[in-house]
């Protein structure tokens, strides 16, 4: 499996189901879903709700796990994991960016952006160089003791997003990351995901509603019913 | 993560709900207050029966006529001198036996009077009684066998006719009889029945009975043993005795009855130890209630921070990391209650002893012991919550309002 990984994708979903219920109250939210994504790209997943995007991307998360089919995660086949596995694989690959931002409250921008480390065990000092550093690259300089409370709501998804690649993921999965914004905000929002992506080369994956937001990814994915309706590049992408 | 890490988010947590943890904790805090606090007493209480024990006099055997406490206590013949000096001769695993009658009386010097207590003995009622000389001297052979108008005062008559002074060499009225006082008793206090030992004027017995009774009688003979293993020996030889001197056939009862000072200690100390016991028990109750309130905030605290799990889990955090997160600050919750307590069981406990005058004795171990048992009631109680928290399905608690 890890000479497989050099050929595979970062991200690689085969035949992937996912069941709640059972018996007459049974809901298939995933269907059948086939997905590669390789490493450096930028995938906006749209679709109605209800149609699976949520689900599919708690499972390239790996917070959930599909009731059929294989995921192979840089060449691990994440479906053979235990909980503790997933949660490691979590904590040293990928970051999370929510809708609702998520952030600890009443907890300093420092404090929230260093958590990932401090499940790391990286040291004290190691940490705070790299929060500025992080801070600094979704430009929030001098807002590191300032708490949710005190900054407004694209100031806080700054601060998830510098807590999400704080570890230096490799996919950050961002999750409706503007559906709490107003348009300015936004696009800044966006602006920094691309130069993110474009110059640290992270992996992104984003749910959105807004087709304005997904023209920002070079890549498309559309849910319908579970499935995978269409996967195309986005219009004016390389 | 790190216990340190966890250390310092449980005090964090902690000091924002400064009162919710206070109220939290006042369980365990009154729990361990109270177990320090009953052993502590109890302690005190025995250091303080034992103490009085002591005093009354070691390995000593108290013969009384009669049998029992019934009415025919009172008919049953007295002793006599005969009886002390043959019990002396004969039986001889004893090491002294004094004769002792007394009566209660008015004792007089100039103008002042003290009611008392009279005791009519020997020399050997001050071995047996543990007593030292003040002042003065004992009773000499002569005094004894003449019955001469001497008498050794106690500590509280001497305060009370005499305002401290010293007695010796003066003269003292009881009932019709004046009598020199010769000796003075160091003070022993009160005893474990709560009368006051020091109340007594001790003259020679054949005085007693000639000048102030008027009769032969001794109603008891105090006898003290040479070691405690010889007592059982001791109590049958003493019966074997009075039995043979009192004419006793081998089918009737014996009309007198030897009673062991030990039994005294060892009922009070017994009485002590139940109710100790019987208190700690209160006291662990209270632990335990206090251990089910950090429970209930416990849980309350899980089901409020569901996000701020959901968080921690999607980042990376291990089942045991939030396990043990939780777990930490339920047992800093209670290791603070229960130093909190500690430091209140100490000062009660200092408190109390000194307004009821008996000893401060600091039990270490059962300090300890209290504090290490309020830190296991957080890890007992801390359990359940805590691995709730830790089991909590990422996606969920994250989607939790």
């Amino acid at each position: 499996m890890t000479t497989a990984s050099t050929t595979m994708p970062m991200i690689r979903l085969r035949g992937i189901c996912r069941v709640y219920g059972s018996g007459q109250a049974t809901t298939w939210a995933l269907r059948d879903v086939n997905l590669d994504i390789d490493a450096g790209e930028f995938v906006a997943v749209m679709g109605p709700s209800g149609s699976g995007k949520s689900t599919c991307m708690n499972i390239i998360g790996c917070l959930d796990t599909p009731s059929r089919g294989s995921y192979h995660f840089r060449g691990v086949d994440v479906c053979q994991l235990d909980r503790n596995a997933r949660a490691l694989l979590r904590r040293h690959y990928l970051g999370f960016v929510f809708q609702g931002y998520n952030l600890l409250s009443r907890t300093t921008a420092l404090e929230n952006v260093e958590l990932p480390l401090v499940y790391q065990g990286v040291s004290r000092g190691e940490r705070r160089r790299r929060v500025q550093a992080a801070l600094a690259a979704v430009g929030l300089e001098g807002r590191e003791h300032h708490t949710p409370a005190e900054l407004s709501g694209g100031q806080m998804q700054r601060v998830a997003i510098a807590r999400a690649i704080i570890s230096s993921p490799s996919v950050l999965l961002a999750d409706e990351p503007t559906g709490n914004l107003d348009t300015a905000r936004s696009r800044e929002i966006m602006e920094l995901l691309s130069r993110l992506n474009a110059q640290q080369g992270i992996t992104i994956v984003m749910v959105t509603h807004e087709a304005e937001m997904a023209a920002y990814a070079q890549r498309t994915v559309r849910f319908v019913d579970g499935r995978v309706a269409s996967d195309a590049l986005t219009r004016g992408a390389a | 993560m790190i216990l340190w890490n966890a250390l310092l988010l449980a005090l964090r947590e902690i000091r924002r709900n400064v009162l919710r943890s206070a109220l939290t904790v006042l369980g365990i805090v009154i729990g361990v207050a109270a177990v320090i606090v009953m052993v502590t007493l109890g302690r005190g209480a025995t250091a303080a029966v034992s103490e009085q024990i002591a005093s009354l006099g070691s390995n000593l055997l108290m013969v009384r006529p009669g049998q029992g406490f019934g009415p025919n206590r009172a008919s049953a013949r007295a002793f006599t001198l005969a009886d002390a000096t043959a019990l002396a001769a004969q039986a001889g695993d004893l090491q002294a036996v004094a004769p002792a009658a007394s009566t209660r009386s008015t004792a007089i010097f100039g103008n002042r009077n003290w009611d008392t207590m009279l005791t009519g003995s020997t020399n050997a009622y001050l071995l047996t009684g543990n007593w030292k000389l003040a002042d003065g001297r004992t009773f000499t052979d002569a005094e004894l066998r003449a019955g001469r108008a001497v008498c050794i005062l106690g500590a509280t008559v001497q305060r009370e006719l005499f305002a401290g002074q010293s007695p010796v060499g003066s003269r003292i009225r009881l009932k019709r009889l004046n009598c020199t006082v010769v000796g003075l008793l160091a003070a022993k206090g009160q005893s474990a029945m709560g009368t006051d030992q020091d109340d007594v004027v001790l003259l020679p017995i054949r005085t007693f009975q000639r000048r102030v009774a008027g009769n032969t009688d001794v109603a008891l003979l105090i006898t003290s043993v040479r070691s405690p293993d010889l007592t059982d020996q001791a109590m049958r030889d003493i019966t074997a005795v009075l039995r043979q001197r009192r004419h006793l056939g081998a089918g009737e009862e014996d009309d007198f009855n030897v009673f062991d000072t030990r039994q005294i200690s060892e009922t009070l100390t017994g009485t002590t130890r139940v109710l100790t016991l019987l208190l700690g028990a209160v006291a662990g109750v209270s632990l335990l209630v206090g251990g089910i309130g950090i429970m209930n905030i416990m849980l309350v605290s899980v089901t409020e921070r569901t996000r701020e799990i959901g968080i921690r889990l999607a980042i990376g955090a291990l089942e045991r990391e939030v396990l043990g997160q939780f777990l930490v600050e339920a047992v800093v919750l209670s290791s603070c209650g229960g130093l909190v307590g500690i430091a209140l069981a100490l000062l009660a406990g200092a408190a109390i002893t000194a307004a009821i005058d008996i000893p401060f004795v600091l039990d270490v171990p059962v300090v300890t012991l209290a504090f290490a048992f309020s830190a296991a009631v957080g890890v007992l109680f801390g359990y359940v919550p805590a691995r709730r928290a830790a089991r909590m399905d990422p996606i969920e608690a994250l989607r939790h309002e």
